[in-house]
């Protein structure tokens, strides 16, 4: 086995703990209340064991507080935590195989690095000398082993994020629950520890359980995405899914780059695998989309990716469905792609236009003109709600 | 080549480096004076007096009623005195005179036995106060209000403070009635009052605010996720508090214990009040002195009871850090 060298000190090395053998996590009408204040409502979920499940949602979701519920820092007002075959509801933290990472990473101050790490083992009594193994082995997987006599405030915020990853680890959890574990580092670190971590969940094979508000993070790393909002769970799915198919205007909206159009059903065909229904959208027009369930007279909307979407430089035909006019108000260049912010005409509303930017130097557009915005049927997803 | 007085070229190069070398000096010299010249001239525009005119007041204050006075004591404490008279000197008598009495040491033993009992009950009385307020109390009205409670031997004067314990804690009081009341005991306890009791108790329930308060600011700075991640890892609720929040109320618990210290080395009041005048502290000793004009006498015990006082300050600070809580 290779011994850490300078060059893998600054990132994760080669495994030396064995994988821990991984619990999955159920939850089964998690209810959450403080007084009147319903913050998390109901919630039912299956976390496959060794899995990477995001929690993603904006702030006050409650997506903190059913993972401080898994790790039993909260109570829950009713329903079940099951890890394993295991209700846990009334076991403390420790007696749960759960681990957390907590959001600012909650290091304690007065302790060093080293100190930190073998925190766990300490408390749970294991002998000084398996400690000192344990603890010296986690440090070298996350590449610290040289600041272990140093205190957690002479590190910096990566550092500091992998000393608290090395003491959830130490006491080999089955589920490691992180609280944004990234939301305090910078950019370029974050999207550098963010395939770290990713890597630390293959190796160790046990079920980590993340809360995040960036979809790009729940994209890298999740096998399953759960997207939440006012306490409820909205989409279930994998990243793929999530971008390609969300379930609701709110995920359409959270996932970012869509345009969503409110509308009214007025009429369904229905087909083998999908229905065919036609959209009536103030002032746009009737919008065509595939979708279940929808009854005509109901209020619904669509969504279009802002990268499926077309550019054409003439008048629109009155007769097509899909079409809207619009005015280009701001291009912005990010690189590899160009966001076109547009204008409906009818409407005044913003929609955003993507584009490779190579295709949009090739016949780039004016702030001020006018043009036809379009897309294809099949890119139009229906969203009943 | 410009001139070839110099050897080789190398030579010529390194004259020219010296010259150079030299040049540099002398202009950086004459840039030190310039930045020198500059900030007397800057010293005297507004800006540049502002910030010093905000410390003046307290600086004279400082000046005129601290460390004038305790230079006069320090100088006084070594003047010569024959028992009625003082006269302007240096001998080392006065500080002689007490370390060989077994009055004067008595005196000292008797004063640190009231910090040290002070001391310890205020922190064992006063943590958990502190602790109930700020992990218990949720609301910072409350706690305002529960604050405002503690301070409530402060809204009269000392006098009648200690005149107040007189009927609770005498031959007659309520204490004694109670006890014998309820069959504990079929005399009046005497110790109550005018004792050394009656001086520790009274001096802790004055001074336990002053161990409430700063321990209470440093538990509330500890961070509610500590608790949590002790918690998570294993800690039970006696782990949690000797691995976490002890080691991070230490500097509170300095700040209060150098109250307390410092409140009680020099007490006189309390102990003249509360002792019946039987107890002696140095406080009390000094005030004594003072009282028959035994200045020098006076001074010499000032002066080794504030050593003492900043030795222990200074024992505190060396131990724990409290640059944090500052």
């Amino acid at each position: 086995m290779i011994t850490g060298t300078t060059q893998q000190a600054q990132t994760v090395s080669t495994p030396y703990v064995a994988p821990v053998h991984a619990e999955g996590v159920m939850l089964r009408s998690l209810t959450k209340k403080y007084g009147s204040f319903v913050a998390v409502e109901n919630i039912n979920l299956d976390i496959p064991a060794g899995s990477y499940c995001c929690l993603l949602g904006p702030s006050g979701c409650g997506k903190t507080t059913t993972l401080r519920m898994i790790a039993g820092h909260e109570e829950a007002t009713s329903g079940d935590v099951i890890i394993g075959d295991r209700r846990v509801n009334d076991l403390p933290p420790a007696k749960r195989n759960t681990a957390m990472v907590f959001q600012n990473y909650a290091l304690f101050p007065h302790k060093t690095v080293w100190q930190n790490v073998e925190f766990g083992l300490k408390m749970r009594g294991v002998k000084v000398s398996d400690r000192a193994q344990r603890v010296n082995e986690m440090l070298e997987v996350v590449g610290l082993s040289k600041f272990g006599d140093r205190k957690p405030t002479m590190l910096s915020g990566g550092q500091q994020q992998r000393v608290a990853l090395a003491r959830a680890l130490v006491t080999r959890p089955q589920v490691l629950l992180l609280d944004e574990p990234l939301s305090a580092l910078d950019e370029s670190l974050r999207v550098k520890t963010r395939s770290e971590l990713r890597k630390l969940q293959r190796q160790f094979g046990m079920t980590f359980i993340q809360v995040t508000h960036a979809q790009d993070e729940a994209f890298s790393l999740a096998d399953q995405i759960v997207v939440m909002d006012h306490g409820h769970i909205d989409q279930i799915g994998t990243p793929a899914e999530i971008f390609s198919a969300p379930a609701s205007r709110f995920v359409a909206r959270f996932v970012g780059d869509n345009n969503i159009f409110v509308g009214k059903v007025t009429h369904v065909t229905p087909d083998t695998n999908a229905a065919l229904i036609q959209l009536e959208v103030d002032g746009l027009g009737t919008f065509l989309c595939h979708g279940q369930a929808a009854d005509v007279g109901m209020t619904a909307a669509c969504s279009v990716r802002a990268d499926r979407m077309v550019l054409k430089p003439h008048t629109p035909d009155s007769h097509a469905s899909n079409q809207i006019s619009v005015r280009v108000a701001a291009v912005e260049f990010t690189g590899y792609v160009t966001r076109v912010s547009l204008l409906l005409e009818a409407t005044g509303e913003e929609a955003l236009y993507k584009v490779r930017t190579q295709d949009w130097m090739s016949q780039p557009l004016q702030e001020g003109e006018s043009v036809v915005l379009g897309w294809s049927t099949e890119d139009c997803i229906f969203l009943p709600h | 080549m410009r001139y070839a007085t110099a050897s080789t070229s190398y030579d010529y190069l390194f004259h020219e480096a010296v010259f150079i070398d030299i040049a540099s000096h002398a202009w950086k010299r004459v840039q030190l004076k310039n930045i020198f010249i500059q900030k007397i001239f800057m010293f005297k525009s507004w800006k540049s007096v502002e910030p010093y005119l905000l410390v003046t007041p307290q600086t004279l204050v400082f000046l005129l009623f601290l460390v004038f006075p305790i230079a006069t004591i320090f100088i006084v404490s070594f003047w010569e005195f024959t028992g009625y008279s003082m006269t302007p000197g240096f001998t080392l008598d006065n500080y002689r005179n007490i370390f060989t009495s077994q009055v004067s040491l008595a005196t000292y033993l008797n004063t640190f036995k009231f910090v040290g009992l002070v001391w310890f009950f205020t922190l064992i009385i006063g943590f958990p106060v502190a602790y109930f307020l700020a992990f218990y109390i949720d609301s910072l009205r409350w706690q305002i209000i529960l604050f405002l409670v503690c301070t409530i031997p402060f809204w009269t004067s000392n006098i009648i403070r200690m005149i107040s314990w007189i009927p609770f804690l005498g031959r007659e009081g309520l204490l004694n009635k109670l006890l014998i009341g309820i069959g504990l005991t079929q005399q009046p306890i005497d110790i109550f009052l005018f004792s050394d009791f009656a001086v520790v108790l009274a001096m802790v329930h004055l001074y336990t605010l002053f161990m409430i308060v700063p321990i209470f600011n440093s538990l509330m700075r500890i961070d509610r996720n500590l608790i949590a991640a002790a918690e998570d890892a294993g800690a039970s609720g006696f782990q949690v508090f000797k691995e976490v929040i002890l080691p991070l109320s230490l500097p509170g618990i300095a700040i209060g214990s150098i109250f307390v210290v410092t409140l009680t080395m020099g007490e006189f009041v309390t102990v003249r009040l509360m002792s019946g005048g039987q107890a002696a502290s140095v406080g009390y000793l000094i005030r004594n002195q003072i009282g028959s004009l035994q200045y020098p006498l006076a001074a010499a015990n000032a002066v080794i009871l504030l050593i003492v006082t900043l030795a222990i300050i200074f024992g505190i600070l060396r131990t724990i850090d409290i640059r944090k809580e500052l």
